[in-house]
């Protein structure tokens, strides 16, 4: 904007009507970026909109007090929270330049995310097992749906968390590289909140009487 | 020689021969498109257009190459969709009595199901996603869209989404439901063969490709307007693209959200929507309006933009009432988030639930009328030529405002109780649809076609296709409404009250004069491309305009501005003019520029080929094209390659060729 602010002063000197040089625009990746995510954050509205007017159809099947189990949760929430600490270690690394320990952070990150992911499962099968699956009622529809696709979230980005570190140790930490960081921090740190949301929402108010 | 029934079943699902052509109507369309697509085909490698197709067009990441790309899309599908209008017209204006019409229930059911997603997806959503990719990056200045890659990929997703839309008509059936699929009827058990699932996953395909252009025109718009340009210097298309492209990134992922739940109850047998289990259908109404709503402003905030930028022009002033006309954009984005539920008042939620969406629904009519204003009194003592944009333009102003007041009609929810799922409905939206975003979007087709292709179109047969567009819809739409109040409801078949006919007979009429409307469109893009030594024009700025994308050549040269433009007032180009501007002949810079790729074309044909397998429980297919996408998506990140700088003698050869026309002006 300072070019603009030079012509518009002297007003007896003519106006101009281009830049003379190169116009360096901003780069827009990490705004279209919070944009998807804000898109992304309407979808899992829609599944906690359905979860809050199926969460208490248990159409004779189980509520959520008998099924759901605190202290699985309890670990599972926990792994989620540090990976997302982890991850800002990572970044801070990445900002030092610092490929080394950063890609060690990384590793931390997607070992945290993996166990979660594998928890989650864990807990899923069980409830299946026990013949409390997704089509039991609307309840667990909704509650197998929202859960479900925070998991296949985290499940993307442990994903795309791999091929970072595959590109970062190809090519370095270039530019691009960081700025690609840089969103899967924002994804990663966006699927932490809305963990935050389904345990509070689903789990704590679940098992209240 | 014949495959183990079981391993026939996991190759190829639920499809058998039977499902291809099930119909004599539909024989006889497959030949019509099979003979054209044969000839089309023969023509293009007759003239070895293939490489240049590829390399200019299917792998151009160049924002107006997209834009007009997406243009014809819009087109093509268009023909398909009024091919099903005139069905549904002929039909019910014989189907009387004893006379059963030529259409079984069953198949007219699929047509205007197929009729109302294709209009509104494949027809509105391409045409106005098309206008906003051309002509919003030269409003604002800029070089192209922040994300080419993702511009090509999300035009072809769209066409992904659209390539499905066609094969359920020759392979398998379209949906039965109307053209937002309500459960139950879209349930598993009452629609359990394949036409729910195109619908479902027709729409989630191309879905993906307006969200990611929604991202994309939004990040655009702020981060890259020339400088100068501050928000209240915007062209208001550019800001009803900015407006709409908002709802896009807030209205699309609750369909996505909804389509994906319906379709969980059908592929896994979950209880959302279902009537058992404690499932509850009228979520799925309530979520698919909550889009639906918001989706009609998507639609018909560009073409306001449209109608501002084409009075202003063609009264040769200013806009009156700028900031007004801002202010009601604005005002109407956010409001079409606060009336979804008129669409069923009947629902029953309540006299208080009911009058709030019936206030909300007459208080959006006020910023909308605010811009009626602004455009009459932009005509106001201006100097007028009625050009065929403008023609269209005049039809609109008229032609809305009956639609509008219908419209406030139908808020009233008393009113709204006996007029529900009538024929007055079907007339209302129509003449909303036709008579504003049609009528815009070809308004538009007309104002930009010269800078798009160096020549304007023929006004003679736009002039035809316009006056058959509007007489012909007050013919096809005017007996609605009044069948509509004496209570004729939507999506019949077939009627027993003789006393009707005539209105159905007038109705039909009335598509006769649309369709020459549109043939007269069709001659007018042959004749103009024949005539376009006549037609041509090598100014730039044929209409004498006043934003920016008028002051680089037509068509604009890849970079679209050799020199990036300083901006110091709305009607920058006006401005321009004003101060007799000279542009610049030499001092030119490299210019950095994305290069093409493939991969946006390559990642929509695999996603056919996935929905194809969904659709068709053709697990193995299915899970292959999924790993495939997963695969080509990732190794498209790789590729770090992805521009590159056009050099200055490059640019300075374009420029000069472009003096040198100047000079014989």
């Amino acid at each position: 904007m300072s070019e603009t602010t030079m012509t518009m002063s002297g007003a007896s000197e003519p106006l101009k009507f281009h830049l003379e040089g190169e116009h360096h625009v901003e780069n827009g990746t990490l705004l279209g970026f919070w944009l998807y995510l804000m898109s992304d954050c309407l979808i899992f509205a829609c599944l906690f909109a359905a979860y809050g007017v199926l969460g208490r159809d248990y159409a004779g099947g189980p509520s959520a007090a008998q099924v759901l189990e605190l202290p699985v949760v309890a670990l599972n929430t926990t792994l989620l929270l540090f990976s997302s600490i982890t991850y800002g270690f990572a970044v801070l690394e990445m900002q030092q330049n610092r490929r080394g320990p950063m890609m060690a952070w990384l590793v931390v990150t997607g070992l945290l995310g993996a166990g979660f992911i594998a928890l989650e499962l864990t807990e899923f099968s069980h409830l299946i097992a026990i013949g409390a699956g997704p089509q039991r009622s609307a309840f667990l529809t909704s509650f197998f749906t929202l859960v479900g696709t925070h998991g296949l979230h985290v499940t993307c980005g442990l994903i795309w968390l791999v091929v970072l570190m595959v590109q970062v140790s190809k090519k370095g930490l270039i530019p691009a590289n960081k700025r690609r960081l840089m969103c899967l921090s924002m994804f990663w740190h966006f699927l932490d909140v809305v963990w935050v949301g389904v345990f509070s929402f689903v789990y704590l108010m679940g098992v209240l009487p | 020689m014949s495959l183990h029934p079981d391993l026939t079943r996991l190759i190829f699902g639920r499809l058998t021969w039977h499902e291809f052509l099930p119909e004599p109507i539909v024989v006889g369309t497959f030949i019509v498109v099979a003979l054209g697509g044969l000839v089309l085909m023969g023509v293009i490698t007759y003239y070895k257009l293939w490489g240049y197709l590829w390399h200019e067009w299917f792998t151009s990441i160049d924002h107006k190459k997209i834009g007009i790309m997406y243009i014809i899309l819009g087109l093509v599908m268009l023909l398909r969709g009024f091919a099903d209008a005139v069905m549904m017209r002929a039909q019910q204006a014989i189907a009387f009595g004893h006379t059963q019409g030529y259409l079984p229930p069953d198949h007219y059911d699929q047509i205007f199901t197929a009729h109302g997603v294709i209009m509104i997806f494949f027809v509105a959503m391409p045409l106005v996603t098309g206008m906003m990719n051309f002509v919003m990056p030269l409003q604002i200045g800029a070089r192209d869209v922040a994300f080419p890659f993702l511009n090509n990929f999300s035009f072809w997703m769209t066409v992904s989404g659209a390539v499905l839309v066609m094969m359920s008509l020759f392979i398998g059936e379209f949906a039965r439901t109307g053209w937002l699929a309500y459960p139950p009827l879209s349930g598993i058990a009452a629609s359990p063969d394949a036409g729910v699932d195109y619908y479902i996953w027709a729409l989630q395909i191309a879905g993906v490709g307006t969200l990611l252009s929604g991202v994309n025109l939004l990040t655009t718009i702020i981060k890259m307007r020339a400088p100068g340009m501050t928000l209240m210097r915007m062209p208001v298309f550019t800001w009803t693209a900015l407006c709409t492209n908002v709802l896009i990134v807030a209205a699309f992922p609750v369909l996505t959200a909804a389509l994906a739940m319906l379709a969980l109850d059908r592929y896994a047998g979950t209880n959302f929507f279902t009537t058992v289990l404690g499932g509850n259908m009228m979520m799925y109404v309530n979520l698919i309006w909550i889009w639906g709503h918001p989706e009609v402003y998507i639609l018909i905030l560009p073409a306001f933009g449209i109608f501002s930028e084409v009075t202003a022009t063609f009264s040769r002033k200013r806009l009156f009432g700028y900031a007004s006309m801002v202010y009601a954009t604005v005002v109407i984005t956010v409001l079409s988030y606060l009336v979804w539920l008129h669409h069923f008042f009947t629902m029953g939620s309540g006299a208080s639930v009911n009058s709030f969406f019936g206030i909300t629904t007459m208080i959006i009519s006020i910023p909308t009328g605010a811009k009626i204003f602004n455009w009459l009194f932009t005509m106001y003592r201006g100097s007028i030529t009625f050009e065929v944009p403008m023609l269209w333009t005049v039809g609109f102003i008229v032609t809305f405002a009956i639609g509008g007041m219908t419209g406030v009609l139908l808020a009233v929810p008393p009113a709204d109780f006996s007029l529900h799922n009538s024929l007055f409905l079907i007339a209302h939206f129509h003449n909303v649809i036709i008579g504003g975003v049609l009528f815009g979007l070809f308004a538009g087709l007309n104002y930009w076609f010269p800078k798009a292709f160096g020549f304007k179109l023929d006004p003679f047969w736009g002039k035809c296709s316009f006056w058959f567009w509007l007489v012909g819809f007050y013919f096809a739409f005017m007996p609605l409404y009044a069948l509509g109040l004496m209570g004729v409801t939507r999506r019949l078949s077939h009627f027993d009250d003789p006393s009707l006919q005539i209105w159905f007979e007038i109705a039909a009429f009335g598509a006769f004069l649309i369709l020459l409307g549109i043939l007269c469109m069709l001659i007018q893009f042959a004749v103009s491309f024949i005539r376009r030594e006549q037609l041509r024009d090598v100014t730039g700025d044929p209409w004498n305009g006043r934003t920016l994308e008028w002051s680089t050549s037509s068509p604009p040269p890849k970079y679209n501005f050799a020199f990036t433009p300083l901006v110091h007032e709305g009607d920058a180009w006006w401005q321009m003019k004003q101060h007799h501007y000279q542009r610049p002949l030499g001092g030119f810079i490299p210019i950095h520029m994305p290069k093409n790729t493939g991969a946006g074309i390559i990642l929509g044909g695999i996603s056919t080929v996935f929905g194809f397998a969904m659709i068709w429980y053709m697990w193995p297919l299915a899970i292959i094209s999924f790993v495939a996408l997963l695969a080509t998506a990732i190794g498209h990140t790789f590729n770090y390659h992805r521009d590159y700088y056009l050099s200055a003698e490059e640019v300075a050869k374009v420029e000069a060729s472009r003096t040198e026309l100047l000079a014989h002006v």
